[in-house]
């Protein structure tokens, strides 16, 4: 069958599910995908029935961690008890639970963060220990005070490791006495500006002055060389001396394309540490990791022997007992500095289990009973290549990802695919609210190399359906596909450096383009066909052909047309790919018109847009926290209006002109959704 | 009364029209009307030709600017290709005053472009008003043609489809132009309920741009502002109700009524249409299980229980501007057409009030006229208390629900996802109304009022009302009451709904029922 294809193409006539089209584009044929890899892709699913541990643990967390956890105590033969909030009553972790006690109201502050109703849900309930997962109570000191003082265990290190941990400047120089390497940089007053080329020229070029008292990247100079550490120097100081009245300067070693890349260590109570290898999470967006992997394209084995061997220093320093991370820069001469340690379990340990097949919950529990490590360093594998994507309830054309609301219509996790995890704490049906973080899953793949795994993630990425909120997998999956990605040349930057203007969306290719359409037509051709024959019904369930002629060239386009299923795999000129239909959110947006209607559509007006100048929208559902202006106030350009929270994030929102304040629609604590008018400008 | 009330609306419209459009109009050089003795065979093709030209170039043009299509543009696209036929090219105007004679002033077809043809291969009969002839406004010749393939429609039992754009009656031939809505008039009457009547405002509809007062649906595309605020598709949308579905500009309304029409039998002697569904019958919807809030007095969105419950989420809603807290509209279940009514527990809880009611009654009736079983969603707390709905007649509106649902003969299955209290329970398809399956779900609750409100009658002045609203509670607060005494046939789980709704149309295909003759029923209008 030949049709005709025309560039604005729309899909009227065609169900409403087949509207608009996400489309994968992916080469790598199937059949390279076999398995090489014996070893289990997640962690080891025995434990030693030998070791009793606990009969019964209360987890203090909710969603995708809160399962995890609860998934290791059923393999273990351990009860569980799971916490909740009002909102949460039926989610997922607390119907996996053996138990589950409801500890207040939505907001954190209520529920998971309120320690009387967890400790009463504890006595209540006679848990042993308590596993907090990360966030919310997993560093807080008090917490694990009260917890001992009641001779609950804590399935994490002790009060005095989170406490020396905890604060940033004392973790610092702990490690520094633990010979850890540090940041060399120096604080204080600085007189001349020979003392400060003195000091930059100890410490190594590049340097970066700022301002003691200037917070962030506030003022901050880089200098490479003694020339522009005069001029850093006099800038800073006058910025010291005017703006904060206090004129100590900062030189501090600067780090150019930093990586972000942390050492897994694992320590008992005995003394014990091991490291477990690192994970390479540079791909960030506002100090967020996104993307994941284990090993790190960038590190030796010397290197990396260095970082494990320093991590672990700094663990025994701290008499550290249980699951942590050391977090280090690096830069690209492989100088690596500590940046701080996290005390908890971190989001991203799936990826270290599936190349060193060890079940971190599991040693957690293991060390927090007392027992002693089972594995010596030299046990430690690195079998593979682990790749970890945060899957969000976000949009991610909007600064790489604002939180997005939403009711999961359709959920289908790609867990029909080989050596694939998903760890998520929802189901079809769940919300996503404006309570909690946002995160959906975390999508792990795991191959022999790397390659494998990326490619299986892309497999994985196409073959995930996730409908009724707005989602990043578009992000992830140009993310994973990158060839600066994929060649491992990344850094902290490379959000803003590969997409300056913000994510846009999947540029597509001629070709891509042209089999796209040509999908979407053969999509439509198919609804329509349906309908048409609606009368005599004959099902036909072979796969067949089709030709779509576009502007000269032929496609072909072959499957199964399955028009209820949300995903459609069709091989297009001999190419597999899995296509995903979407009626909103989604980019490239696809119309398929007949020509008549094709030809006609120029006749219709474009539909006018609105001044967006004048008016101002939440660009996210969320609370507002601050109205800062009333009507007939004049604003300038840049000043700030409002402040909408969501999901732990404020975005302060600004006028993009200087006008008078024509009226206000929003007042604090007020919820709004997305898109709602809040204040209107003459 | 009705009618009378639109017929100053058509005079002053016109007006307006008929001062703007002669002017503009007739000034076409080499017409063939100039020439006088040509041979049959040329002036058949020359009037063809102008036939087709409609008002002239000028004024398609001009229609073009406007973002609208013309007559038979519209025609084409509402139609499969090649599949048009059309009747009455030749039919002109018969006004002999104001200079109406004159050659100029006739346009072969007059000002509207009437046949029939197929949607995915379905008969329908068609007429499409062609603003480009003096506005589209209606006269003696152009009410005869529609009339024409009205009463073939009728004949054959196909739908008949206006796709209106009229400036209203043709002044110049007053009287003849109103005994022309009169015709339509009685015809829309006679095939209401024979045949699916629908119509497409695409322009101005003044006064009784005909099958408005018995529209089966209907959509409005207009972009003049002052006409928008008078009568346009936002108001006839969300306020006034006349219209059921509103649409961005002419493909989109004419391309989604091709949609709607496939849910539709071509007459009501056809059985509802059956569609290959790529949608198992027998999936199971997990996501049902945990929908209904479990504090009674939250929310949820009723639609999000129909898309995942009719095949491959698709659901052609009807109004869904207006009267939000009922959902009515199409969907397709193991590919049969089903009506769908759902109360809508996000909008004022889901009560039912007058404009609900009506808006439910008369989806419900073109329901049972056209064979299409009806699967309604109960979550309905009550009818709306208030002066203002006694004042303006609940009781009345709410019995034409009431009426609707008891009078249907169609299949007709009711699940009850949470509260059916009082009155309205009875009125949403109960099993006292003829329900032939009635299911609940394990979080529905049957009963004459809320807890707290029955409390505190029943122990009116007594203390520990708080203990007498838990044992109300625990007493009614569930589905027992009404599946002991069988009004319900069955506590089911949400996530097999949509198998049990499938299997039990299945056995329903071959309901007969037959209400006991009557001249008519007696609606409480």
């Amino acid at each position: 069958m030949t049709l005709w294809m025309i560039g604005n193409m729309a899909a009227h006539s065609v169900p409403s599910t087949l509207k608009r089209l996400l489309f994968a584009v992916k080469c790598s044929p199937l059949q390279s995908r076999c398995c090489v890899v014996q070893r289990e892709a997640q962690y080891s699913t025995i434990s030693s029935p030998n070791e009793k541990t606990f009969d019964k643990i209360l987890i203090a967390n909710r969603g995708e961690i809160a399962c995890r956890v609860i998934k290791t105590c059923k393999k273990m033969g351990i009860q569980t008890v799971a916490v909740h909030s009002d909102v949460d009553s039926s989610a997922v972790h607390v119907k996996m639970a053996d138990e589950a006690v409801c500890v207040g109201s939505a907001p954190t502050s209520k529920s998971y963060l309120n320690m009387d109703a967890i400790m009463d849900a504890i006595r209540v309930t006679g848990a042993q220990a308590v596993h907090p997962g990360y966030g919310f109570l997993s560093e807080n000191k008090e917490f694990a005070k009260r917890l001992a003082a009641e001779g609950v265990a804590f399935i994490g290190p002790d009060t005095h490791a989170i406490q020396a941990m905890g604060d940033k400047i004392e973790s610092k120089l702990i490690a520094k006495a633990a010979k850890v390497n540090t940041i060399p940089g120096f604080d204080g007053v600085v007189k001349t500006a020979e003392e400060a080329v003195k000091i930059a020229q100890q410490i190594g070029y590049p340097v970066m002055i700022k301002a003691s008292a200037g917070g962030g990247g506030k003022g901050m100079r880089i200098a490479w060389n003694d020339e522009e550490t005069r001029e850093g120097f006099r800038f800073s100081s006058q910025e010291a001396a005017s703006s904060f009245g206090d004129d100590r300067l900062l030189i501090e070693k600067y780090i150019d394309n930093p990586r972000h890349i942390e050492i897994q260590v694992l320590a008992d109570k005995h003394g014990n540490a091991l490291w477990l290898n690192e994970r390479e999470c540079s791909i960030q967006r506002r100090n967020q990791k996104v993307v994941e992997e284990a090993p790190s394209t960038f590190l030796d084995p010397v290197t990396r022997r260095a970082m494990g061997e320093q991590a672990v220093q700094l663990a025994k320093a701290v008499h550290y007992s249980s699951a942590g991370t050391v977090e280090f820069l690096v830069d690209s001469k492989k100088n690596f500095y500590f940046l701080e340690m996290n005390t908890r379990l971190q989001v991203e340990h799936p990826i270290t289990e599936c190349i060193t097949g060890l079940d971190l919950v599991e040693q957690m529990i293991r060390v927090a009973k007392g027992y002693q490590l089972q594995h010596t360093q030299e046990d430690i594998p690195i079998n593979g290549w682990a790749i970890e994507c945060r899957v969000y309830a976000e949009d991610p054309y909007k600064s790489f990802g604002l939180p997005s609301i939403g009711r999961l219509s359709q959920y289908q996790e790609p867990l029909n695919l080989d050596k694939v995890r998903v760890d998520s704490g929802i189901q079809e049906g769940s919300d996503i609210s404006i309570y909690y973080d946002p995160m959906i899953s975390k999508l792990i793949t795991y191959g022999a190399t790397r390659a494998e795994a990326l490619g299986r993630m892309e497999d994985a990425l196409d073959n995930y359906v996730i409908r009724g909120v707005t989602h990043n997998i578009p992000l992830l999956r140009e993310i994973i596909t990158h060839p600066r990605f994929v060649s491992g040349h990344i850094s902290t930057n490379f959000l803003p450096e590969v997409y300056p203007d913000g994510f846009k969306g999947h540029q597509l290719e001629a070709d891509a383009k042209r089999e796209l359409l040509a999908s979407a037509a053969v999509l439509y051709i198919a609804a329509e066909l349906r309908s048409a024959k609606s009368r005599f019904i004959q099902i036909i369930k072979q796969q067949c052909e089709h030709c779509v002629e576009i502007d000269g060239a032929k496609v072909e386009v072959w499957g199964a047309l399955n028009l209820a299923s949300p995903l459609l795999p069709l091989t297009v000129n001999g190419t597999h790919r899995m296509l995903q239909c979407q009626t909103s959110h989604c980019s490239p947006y696809v119309r398929v018109l007949s020509k008549l209607a094709a030809e006609l559509n120029s006749y219709m007006p474009e539909k006018a847009s609105e001044d967006t100048s004048s008016i101002l929208r939440s660009p996210m559902p969320g609370t507002v926290v601050a109205v800062s202006v009333k009507p007939g106030d004049t604003v300038a350009e840049g000043q700030e209006i409002c402040v909408i929270e969501a999901m732990k994030m404020q975005n302060s929102l600004t006028a993009v002109k200087q006008a008078k304040v024509k009226s206000v629609h929003c007042k604090p604590g007020e919820t709004v959704g997305e898109g709602d008018l809040l204040v209107e400008l003459e | 009364m009705e009618l009378l009330s639109y017929i100053p609306d058509v005079i002053v419209t016109h007006l307006r029209i008929s001062v703007t459009v002669p002017q503009t109009s007739l000034h076409r050089s080499c017409r063939w009307y100039s020439v006088s003795h040509l041979s049959v065979k040329e002036r058949i093709d020359q009037k063809r030709e102008a036939a087709l030209q409609g008002g002239g170039q000028q004024r398609i043009e001009a229609q073009h600017k406007r973002g609208k299509l013309t007559a038979r543009e519209r025609v084409q696209l509402l139609l499969d290709p090649e599949s048009f036929v059309e009747t009455d090219m030749f039919v002109e105007h018969r006004c002999a005053d104001f200079g109406m004679e004159q050659d100029r002033n006739k346009f072969p077809g007059d000002s509207v472009v009437t046949g029939r043809g197929r949607i995915n291969g379905r008969l329908v009969y068609v007429f499409s008003q062609d603003f480009t002839v003096f506005g589209g406004s209606l006269s003696g010749a152009h009410a005869q043609k529609i009339c024409k393939i009205m009463d073939q429609a009728m004949t054959v039992g196909a739908p008949v489809i206006g796709l209106n754009d009229s400036g209203g009656a043709r002044i110049q031939e007053g009287v003849e132009s109103l005994a022309g809505y009169a015709d339509i008039f009685l015809r829309n009457v006679m095939a209401s309920g024979v045949i699916p009547q629908i119509s497409l405002i695409m322009g101005p509809c003044a006064g009784g741009a005909v099958p408005e007062i018995f529209p089966n649906w209907h959509s409005v595309t207009n972009e003049d502002v002052t006409q928008e605020e008078l009568g346009g598709a936002k108001t006839h949308t969300t306020v006034s109700g006349v219209a059921h579905r509103a649409f961005e500009n002419d493909i989109e309304a004419l391309l989604n009524l091709r949609e709607f029409f496939n849910f539709l039998p071509l007459s009501n002697q056809d059985p509802a249409p059956i569609r290959e569904s790529h949608d198992s019958s027998d999936r199971l919807v997990p996501s049902l299980d945990n929908i209904v809030p479990l504090e009674s007095t939250k929310a949820y969105d009723m639609l999000d229980i129909i898309h995942a419950i009719v095949d491959e989420r698709e659901f052609f809603e009807i109004m869904p501007n207006y009267a939000k807290n009922i959902v009515v509209g199409f969907a397709r279940m193991n590919g049969r057409t089903v009506g769908i009514v759902g109360n809508q527990p996000k909008v004022a809880s889901g009560c039912l009030d007058i404009n609900s009611s009506v808006k439910g009654a008369r989806f419900v009736r073109f329901c049972d006229a056209f064979n299409i079983p009806i699967i309604t969603f109960v979550d309905v707390p009550g009818f709306l208390p208030g002066t203002a709905q006694e004042y303006g007649g609940i009781i009345r509106h709410g019995a034409k629900l009431l009426f609707a649902f008891a009078e249907a003969t169609v299949p007709k299955i009711t699940i009850i996802t949470r509260k059916a209290y009082g009155g309205a329970y009875d009125v949403m398809s109960s099993k006292h109304l003829r329900g032939d399956v009635n299911y609940a779900w394990p979080t529905a609750e049957v009963a004459v009022m809320g807890a707290k409100g029955a409390v505190q009658i029943i122990f009116r002045g007594k203390e520990n009302q708080a203990e007498a609203e838990a044992e109300y509670v625990e007493k009614f607060a569930n589905p027992f009451p009404a599946a002991v005494r069988g009004f319900v046939d069955d506590i089911i789980e949400p996530a097999t709904t949509r198998k049990k709704i499938c299997q039990d149309l299945e056995v329903l295909a071959s309901k007969k029922q037959v209400n006991p003759w009557k001249k008519h029923a007696n609606i409480p209008l």
